[in-house]
């Protein structure tokens, strides 16, 4: 046939177009959340802000929580932005660009695999992550004073984040693909609401030995591995599951998401 | 005539020496009991406007989905620039730009970037995107609007910068899906024009369309779908030269002072006419005498019949105060082969 010969040929130039594509779609995305960052920061910002404003501080002022509490709460807030940022940065505009803007296929029709679309949105989700969890660190600061760090818990507490932006990536792009435009509604509702408070951030898992049920409700949530991954970092003095198993547990959540997610994000993009 | 009626269809299997190609395509969605696309196959010359005519359902969507990539075929093969759309739809990609009918255009960023952005996906050196899309914007008269995002633009509007974003990469060929569908008829002929344009540089064009106004006005070739089969294929010319007895002949004369029907049998002996219809005086008989009103339907064309059967006429003390000429159009086409209208 024909065709083998200039299939062939382009090989090599093909590689370097469809990463060229891809670093292109990356720059679209970073380019619009510059000129948007007000929208950007309030969107990823205000939510632990104000949980961390009225339980680490607020609370602890009033004596309704014990000294102490804004140390285990610091680190799951983060592990909250980490995951909550990258879902929502996908989740939400996937849903519209499958749904009803069709924005999505001016960059299905760039010349690289579909597959690399995904990655695209994976990797600039987990971008957003990154940043909305780095400037909760110094608004930590101010709000509670001082914060907890350790140093040598540093190679931990990044891992475990940059899996926890992952993990919530995968979770957008599962939501993103699967929910249709009308139930948009049920990913706050159904999902983000439990997906927040079960997730470990506000209370150490361990501790929940006296409330069963909701530990094992806890348990199913993969934020919750982000939550202990980050405490057993930064404060190892208070009870937390073990790293090695927070990190299993969202290597395997993550591996399950992105199959079940890139699968699905195949099946909307190619009938 | 176009130079396009010369031009005979490849036989199957050659579909990728083609512009744009399909061969034996079948589709068949899941759950569905029957094909989209039944066995279709087609090839379109490179810089040939190739008008796809179907009613909704008939499969020129899903035939079009398959060229680009986003569709994947039961069967059968698909070639756009000589790349198999479904062994390399990465490749494919690089060859062909799709305009849709609704606006798809990113709505976060301005016109110019869209047209911009676009160019990066598809690889257009840096240094010459920005050039590119002032001149593209100038040509779709948008320059004076091109920091504006698309959601405060018309459909018109729209349909224009989506056209301006796809020539961004210079594609061999471009889909247009009802390119001018609801638009004013000054949008219309401007859109029109600017494909007009394009095909005279060259690019290959492959309208899908239900409006027979556009697919006349615009196509070199049509290809008429309809349950997922190609029914005919040719230049329009033609498609409507191929309908049988489908050109009319209107006569009108003053009232005839006897009886017709030595007339209206000599008339029917004029060679190519099929059958002869008389608008009925009104009932009773009674009343002022009326015009003699006949059509002839005819084999072939009409304007040779014209002197004869104004002879024939004037023998018999009539004079022609009328006379109508009926060609038929793609529309009438289109009912012949399907037995239904297209809307």
């Amino acid at each position: 046939m024909t065709t083998s010969m200039s299939q062939l040929a382009p090989a090599t130039a093909t590689t370097a177009s469809q990463r060229q594509a891809f670093l292109a779609v990356l720059n679209r995305d970073l380019y619009v959340t510059w000129t948007e960052l007000p929208v950007f920061l309030a969107q990823v910002i205000l939510q632990p802000l104000f949980l961390l404003l009225v339980f680490g501080k607020i609370l602890g002022t009033l004596g309704y929580t014990r000294g102490g509490y804004a140390e285990l709460l610091f680190p799951g807030l983060l592990a909250l932005t980490a995951v909550v940022t990258s879902m929502q940065t996908l989740a939400f505009p996937l849903v519209a660009e499958f749904g009803w803007t069709k924005e999505i296929e001016d960059r299905l029709l760039a010349p690289m695999p579909t597959g690399l679309v995904a990655a695209e949105k994976v990797l600039f989700a987990a971008l957003r992550s990154f940043i909305a969890t780095a400037i909760m660190i110094p608004i930590g600061v101010i709000v509670l004073g001082s914060i907890p760090w350790r140093w040598s818990g540093l190679p931990l507490f990044v891992v475990v984040l940059v899996l926890g932006a992952l993990v919530g990536a995968g979770l957008g792009l599962v939501l993103g693909t699967l929910v249709p435009p009308a139930r948009i509604n049920i990913l706050f509702s159904l999902v983000f609401t439990p997906l927040l408070f079960t997730g470990a951030s506000q209370y150490p898992w361990p501790s929940l030995s006296r409330v069963r049920w909701f530990q094992v409700i806890s348990a199913m949530n993969p934020m919750t591995y982000v939550s202990e991954g980050l405490r057993a970092a930064q404060i190892p003095q208070v009870p937390h599951i073990s790293p090695w198993i927070c990190l299993l547990v969202l290597l395997a959540s993550l591996a399950v998401l992105m199959s079940v997610g890139v699968r699905s994000f195949y099946r909307r993009a190619i009938d | 005539m176009s130079v396009a009626a010369c031009f005979v269809p490849e036989p199957n299997g050659e579909a990728g020496q083609a512009a744009v190609g399909v061969s034996d395509l079948v589709k068949r969605y899941p759950k569905s009991p029957v094909n989209a696309v039944d066995g279709v196959s087609f090839a379109v010359r490179p810089g040939e406007v190739f008008g796809l005519l179907g009613p909704n359902g008939a499969g020129k969507t899903t035939t079009v989905g398959v060229l680009t990539t986003r569709v994947r075929p039961t069967s059968g093969s698909a070639y756009v620039g000589g790349v198999d759309v479904v062994r390399d739809p990465v490749q494919a990609r690089a060859q062909l730009a799709v305009v849709p009918q609704r606006s798809n255009l990113d709505r976060s960023v301005s016109i110019r970037h869209n047209l911009i952005f676009h160019a990066a996906y598809h690889g257009v050196p840096s240094q010459e995107r920005a050039a590119r899309a002032d001149e593209l914007l100038e040509q779709f008269g948008l320059l004076e609007r091109a920091t504006s995002k698309p959601d405060f633009f018309s459909g018109g509007q729209s349909q224009r910068v989506m056209i301006a974003r796809a020539l961004m990469h210079s594609p061999r060929a471009l889909f247009l899906d009802e390119p001018t569908t609801g638009l004013d008829p000054a949008a219309r002929l401007f859109v029109w024009d600017r494909l007009r344009e394009l095909q005279a540089q060259g690019v290959t064009l492959v309208l899908t369309t239900h409006d027979m106004d556009e697919a006349a006005a615009l196509a070199d070739r049509v290809a008429i779908m309809d349950h997922g089969r190609l029914l005919a294929l040719d230049v329009p010319a033609a498609l409507i030269r191929s309908l049988p007895g489908r050109t009319t002949l209107d006569l009108t004369t003053g009232p005839p002072d006897g009886p017709t029907d030595d007339l209206l049998g000599r008339l029917g002996e004029l060679p190519g006419v099929e059958r002869i219809e008389r608008a009925q005086p009104p009932a009773g008989g009674a009343g002022p005498p009326v015009d003699l009103q006949l059509r002839l339907y005819l084999s072939g064309e009409a304007a040779p019949l014209v002197a004869p059967a104004a002879t024939l006429l004037a023998d018999r003390g009539l004079t022609l105060t009328d006379v109508r000429i009926g060609t038929p159009t793609l529309e009438d086409v289109f009912i012949h082969l399907t037995g239904r209208t297209l809307r």
